[in-house]
């Protein structure tokens, strides 16, 4: 159920888990992540809200989606293996960055000005396009995108951002400057 | 006069803070530029000329969209003070500094992708063999029927009406009558302002139950009424909405397909469906 994709998304909700496994289900899932450890493999929860519950209910696990996802982080050859370009996985990276640096929604204008500066004009339309199309961005009538269910499922969206900020940090003290950007 | 001229400059200066504010909540520009106490002021500065329902209405529309504003500054400050907040220049900076190659470097140590299967298995083989073996030929199952003739003549708007063919009355007062039902019943028989799907379309008769079912859906697509589905139940209820929401064109609109077959309509009438 978890692996097999329904309705064009990978993945199954907690009342479909409910119903098939009952109510102890929460507990078969722990020991299913145990058990893809060993496969570096993990099970990711993904709450209808957008916080996640510290202790969640059985009413909100019923409501979330589980998925099976990588436990551990890939390589840039890894990436390739697995049918992305570098460019394509860039600019998906500087999109998802861009759009929860700005409260999870920016302008699509806004997004394209910026994958504009690395990526050629004519690729930044059908790249955006395309996160569309698999789930990492959605976009509504007034052109402004948002994170879509892939994203949330994804992408460890915390650690993206303290690793880009870490990142500005080592550059700056490299160049001889306040590790405080402000300071 | 003066007042009058005061009127116009109310209103006007009004109907600036109403586009504003509406530009605030398209996202289009900070919340933090409008200032709020000055806006309260111009407000309060202006309602002592207000007599015509129109001026009320206005001044009541900015009052609204003035609070929405800000409750997005409230969400604005909600979010600095999460460990998601980033100034955004300094992310943009960060962003145009890095080399494509760092870049993906940080992305891959926070992307864990989904992993799924797309294969055939044998079971679901076996299921479709069985399903081929019972399937008719088409020549079969689209057997030509055989047109009755049929002459042509005129059909009279009563004659329509028996045939179910025209309503007797104009649909949207039909439909209006339907939703006062609605809510009478949830009023009535209901609890948090729903009732069950089937114990409101459910009627004597199949097809006073069919009727009714076709009725409940122009409810629903017209913004009269909603639809709460429990998947893990299997309940479905029906929540009249107090004035009409209008959704069409608003927003993307998804079909819900009920079944409303004979042997769930007896079901009902024995109390065995819920």
């Amino acid at each position: 159920m978890l692996f097999y994709r329904r309705h064009q998304k990978p993945g199954v909700k907690g009342w479909e888990l409910h119903k098939a496994l009952g109510a102890d289900y929460p507990k078969v899932l722990d020991i299913l992540d145990d058990y893809l450890k060993s496969l570096d493999l993990q099970v990711k929860t993904v709450f209808e809200e957008e916080k996640t519950p510290e202790k969640p209910t059985l009413d909100e696990l019923d409501k979330a989606r589980f998925y099976v996802t990588l436990r551990g982080d890939l390589q840039p050859k890894e990436a390739k293996m697995i049918g992305w370009r570098i460019d394509d996985l860039a600019g998906l990276a500087i999109t998802i960055a861009c759009i929860i640096s700005k409260k999870g929604q920016a302008p699509r204008k806004e997004v394209e000005e910026l994958l504009n500066e690395k990526l050629p004009g004519w690729k930044v339309g059908l790249n955006i396009d395309r996160y569309i199309r698999y789930g990492y961005l959605l976009q509504d009538d007034n052109a402004q995108l948002y994170l879509d269910w892939r994203t949330r499922a994804e992408v460890d969206q915390k650690a993206l951002i303290d690793l880009l900020l870490s990142a500005e940090t080592q550059k700056t003290d490299t160049a001889g400057l306040p590790s405080n950007p402000f300071g | 006069m003066s007042s009058k001229r005061e009127q116009k400059l109310g209103r006007e200066k009004l109907q600036r803070i109403i586009e504003m504010c509406m530009a605030i909540e398209a996202h289009s520009v900070d919340p933090f530029l409008l200032d709020v106490d000055d806006i309260i002021k111009v407000v309060k500065e202006y309602f002592p000329h207000w007599e015509q329902p129109e001026d009320l209405n206005l001044d009541s529309e900015a009052i609204h969209h003035l609070a929405s504003v800000i409750k997005l500054q409230s969400e604005w400050v909600k979010h600095r003070s999460t460990s998601l907040y980033t100034d955004p220049f300094l992310l943009e900076e960060k962003i145009t500094q890095a080399g494509k190659e760092e870049m993906i470097g940080l992305f891959l140590k926070a992307w864990h992708p989904v992993v799924e299967l797309e294969q055939i298995s044998i079971h679901s083989l076996a299921e479709a063999i069985r399903y081929w073996e019972t399937l008719l030929p088409l020549k079969e199952r689209w057997k030509e029927l055989a047109e009755p003739e049929v002459e042509i003549g005129t059909a009279t708007r009563e004659e329509l009406i028996r045939q179910r063919i025209l309503g007797d009355k104009v649909f949207s007062e039909e439909l209006e009558n339907y939703w006062q039902e609605l809510k009478e019943k949830v009023k009535a028989k209901g609890h948090d302002g729903k009732i069950l799907y089937w114990d409101f379309v459910g009627a004597e008769t199949y097809e006073e139950t069919v009727q009714r079912a076709f009725l409940a859906s122009f409810l629903i697509t017209y913004g009269y009424a909603t639809l709460e589905i429990r998947p893990l139940e299997e309940e479905i209820f029906i929540k009249p909405f107090e004035t009409p929401i209008a959704k069409i064109g608003t927003q993307q609109s998804i079909s819900i397909p009920i079944a409303v077959t004979y042997e769930n309509w007896q079901k009902w009438k024995k109390g065995e469906l819920d």
